[in-house]
């Protein structure tokens, strides 16, 4: 997922904040890093299947799993962590605020942002494609995309692919956040959202969905997903040796059954550590 | 209702009858409409229980979303009342000054920030605090919808506190000058504590001005207020959009409600009292005075013997 | 300096603003009438859902207003105004919502613009002998209309400032367009003060010219 500035910020989620939590808050974040208390992590609040602040005041999905399972290499008990949302448009600057210790959402390395921020793995390697209604017959290649009405986040430049290289005929709207897109695919008023597959699969798997939507499976770009870290962070490589054991010991295989399982994603094997697929 | 009298006598037979012709057929219609809307409703499966449960059997809808996004909302207004107020007594004083330069300064700043839509400030000040300033990203949001919502309103509140110091009889700086204050004086013991008072309704009612505008950041700069936990809630609760968007209308329309009737309330006890001026500046005045350009003439202001257009 | 305006078509998106004022505001003067009409109306149902109306639509934010036109009614219940692409869609449920929530002020205005006319002209107009058609058309409305001009100005300002809340639905108007340009290019200050001064342009002659038509007309009481 590439959401851009003020867009993304708008796909805010609930997020109480208070003056006083917000104007200390970054200096609690940089002391914690190697110590055996509190780490702050950031994360997406309103990405079911990748990062989703739940009605209990819960956090799943697979980047909490990952981030969970990297805390705890880390010397951090799951009670221990504290997580922030971290808005696609604000990550760099939590990073270099040191408001955060690292991010794990929906994260993609790319060069421009390997000059703000340095990124721990990829730790899963995602595509972009398209989430359609499970009964829809009439789009099996990005090409049957053309005439089509897409749905897409404001500022991300997905949509704007398709349109531009793929489906020039195609219609977009564009909304502040997935579910407003997924309201009108629901009711056919719109044809196929387009973002990251992980994403996408974590929203067809909510029960609420459960057989509704499926994915097109299109691979229309790669997606490396990484943990990032302040520029020169030593976390990086603690990170890296973490997301390695997580490989290891199955656990990230269970991650992602768990998290997009029920929606028939069929996810790339577990990423090489420092090996970027363009 | 006061209008009833100014258009039609008391009803007679033949009257009535047509009376009760309109009712029905009005009736009609609008059950038409009724049943129109709940159709297509029932249609799109959005009458589901499933997609209306969640407010009224899970606290946790209201803990973990409306309430902190209703929060943030209330924060947010207040925040900026406390801010604008101040600011719009010191531009309203202003234009009241002696000096043509301080009026016309003043002026213009109040004209300016007037003519703006508020949505163009709060765009502006959110990139202004990510360039130019150190605010985390977490509260930034906040800030841009404050900053973009006391400039426009102290704009507007400068407009009240003006029309309210006018709408006290002249008489009151007259006596305070005869005997001896100056004019800081006449302004601080005689002229602002009582139009205080009489802003008080015109005050509330740019409340709820205020309040509606936070919406804005909701939709538009990713501030975490009422509108914005729409989105949340439909992630959270297989899209059920209009759902949400119903419960978050009701919880505007009751706070607003509230807040109108309150001024209301206000405004009609300050016309009766005995011991003030009888001097009010009406809640309706508000609307006017966003206009740019648009100052309370003294119709609006409506003294003791003034008619109340509300 | 201001090279960085190429590629953008600021005129363009001014021109969306227009429209949409212009629009909004014709449908708001219809709308408003209606519902001013029941508000005075003889018939208690129709006072009461004038009066409903009034309240429920001017107490909810504009933006809660124009978010619903595009996520409830196009996107749930599939209302598409007659239009084929969203772009069209867009703009006719931005001039919906703002119609729908700009109606309510102007019908207070208008309400308020007959309450202004005193009882006793009708009482002596009826007692002459005049109908309920003749009192509204000779006495009461030409009255009402001069009264009204200026809270109408005001309405008509405020709903120009409004239409950039269209920008949340995505309506290709000067906010929307702001928010690319703050987006992509560094003069924020310039850009601010470029659509500052748009907005100025379309506000202050406005008000400042129906201002001075609201007290050309008024009645002097």
């Amino acid at each position: 997922m590439k959401p851009h500035k003020v867009t993304a910020a708008a796909a805010a989620a609930a997020f109480v904040l208070s003056l006083a939590a917000a104007g200390c808050g970054s200096e609690d974040a940089a002391d914690t890093s190697s110590g055996d208390e509190k780490i702050t992590i950031g994360i997406k609040y309103d990405q079911p299947g990748v990062g989703l602040k739940t009605p209990d005041g819960k956090y799943t999905g697979f980047d909490v799993d990952v981030a969970t399972y990297v805390a705890k290499e880390l010397g951090h008990e799951p009670g221990d962590i504290e997580w922030k949302e971290a808005k696609s448009a604000d990550r760099e600057t939590l990073l270099q605020r040191g408001d955060v210790d690292f991010i794990a959402a929906s994260y993609s390395i790319t060069p421009e942002r390997e000059q703000k921020v340095d990124f721990a793995g990829p730790y899963l390697l995602a595509h972009q494609d398209v989430l359609i209604r499970a009964d829809d017959d009439t789009i099996k290649k990005p090409a049957d995309l053309n005439d089509k009405k897409l749905c897409s986040v404001t500022g991300s430049t997905s949509a704007q692919n398709v349109k531009d290289e793929i489906a020039p005929k195609a219609q977009l709207q564009e909304y502040g956040g997935y579910s407003e897109c997924l309201t009108g695919l629901e009711n056919k008023v719109i044809d196929a959202l387009t973002t990251d597959d992980s994403i996408l699969a974590g929203y067809a798997a909510q029960s609420e969905f459960k057989g509704k939507f499926k994915l097109g499976g299109f691979k229309l770009s790669n997606e490396n997903y990484g943990i990032g870290v302040q520029q020169g962070s030593d976390l990086k490589a603690q990170i890296n040796t973490a997301l390695e054991k997580m490989v290891e010991d199955g656990s990230w295989d269970a991650a992602v059954e768990k998290n997009f399982g029920p929606a028939n994603y069929k996810n790339e094997p577990a990423p090489k550590i420092g090996v970027i697929v363009d | 209702m006061s209008s009833r009298s100014v258009l039609y006598d008391v009803p007679g037979p033949r009257a009535k009858k047509r009376n009760v012709l309109l009712t029905v057929l009005f009736l009609i219609a609008l059950a038409a409409l009724v049943w129109w809307v709940v159709q297509s409703l029932a249609d799109k499966n959005q009458l589901e229980w499933v997609k209306w449960r969640p407010f009224f059997t899970d606290s946790r809808a209201w803990s973990t979303y409306l309430l902190p996004g209703l929060e943030n909302t209330l924060i947010a207004a207040s925040l900026a009342m406390v801010i604008a107020l101040p600011l719009g007594a010191l531009f309203g004083i202003a234009r009241l000054s002696e000096h043509w330069w301080v009026r016309s300064t003043a002026g213009i700043v109040v004209e300016f920030f007037r003519a703006i839509p508020v949505l163009i400030l709060m765009l502006f000040a959110n990139a202004a605090y990510s360039e130019f300033t150190d605010i985390s990203p977490d509260s930034r949001p906040l800030y841009a919808v404050v900053t973009g919502l006391v400039l426009y309103n102290a704009s507007v509140l400068a407009e009240i506190v003006r029309a309210g110091i006018l709408s006290l009889p002249s008489g009151q700086s007259d006596a305070a000058k005869a005997i001896g204050m100056r004019k800081s004086q006449v302004m601080r013991h005689v002229l602002l504590p009582q139009s205080v008072t009489a802003m008080l309704p015109a005050i509330v009612s740019q409340l709820v001005v205020i309040v509606k505008d936070t919406a804005l950041g909701g939709a538009l700069l990713g501030f975490s207020e009422l509108l914005a936990s729409v989105r949340p809630m439909s992630a959270n609760y297989g899209a059920n959009t209009i759902a949400s968007f119903t419960v978050v209308a009701v919880v505007f329309v009751v706070l607003n409600f509230a807040l109108t009737s309150f001024a209301s309330w206000l405004e009609s006890r300050l016309r009766r009292g005995k011991r003030s001026t009888g001097a009010v500046v009406g809640a309706d005045a508000v609307d006017q005075l966003a206009t740019p350009g648009e100052r309370v003439s003294h119709d609006d202001l409506g003294g003791a013997g003034g008619t109340s257009s509300t | 300096m201001f090279d960085f305006l190429k590629g953008y078509d600021l005129l363009a998106a001014f021109w969306v603003t227009v429209q949409l004022t212009f629009y909004s505001a014709v449908g708001s003067l219809i709308w408003g009438t209606v519902l001013a009409a029941m508000r005075v109306s003889p018939v208690p149902l129709m006072r009461g859902f004038g009066t409903a109306y009034v309240n429920v639509v001017r107490n909810i934010p504009l933006t809660v207003v124009i978010v619903f036109t595009s996520l409830g009614l196009f996107q749930t219940l599939g209302v598409t105004l007659g239009a084929a692409d969203f772009t069209t869609i867009n703009f006719r449920l931005a001039v919906l919502g703002l119609t729908a929530y700009t109606s309510s002020f102007v019908c207070e205005a208008l309400r308020s613009g007959i309450n202004t006319v005193p009882v006793g002209q009708t009482e002596a107009a009826r007692a002459i002998g005049l109908n309920f058609p003749q009192v509204l058309r000779l006495i009461v409305l030409p009255q009402a209309f001069r009264s009204v001009v200026g809270p109408l100005a005001s309405v008509l300002i405020a709903l120009t400032k409004n239409t950039t809340v269209a920008a949340a639905i995505g309506v290709a108007e000067a906010a929307a367009l702001m928010r690319v340009m703050i987006e992509n290019e560094a003069q924020l200050i310039l850009i601010s003060a470029i659509f500052a001064f748009g907005f100025i342009c379309l506000t202050l002659p406005t008000g400042l010219f129906l201002g001075w038509v609201s007290k050309k007309v008024s009645v002097r009481r």
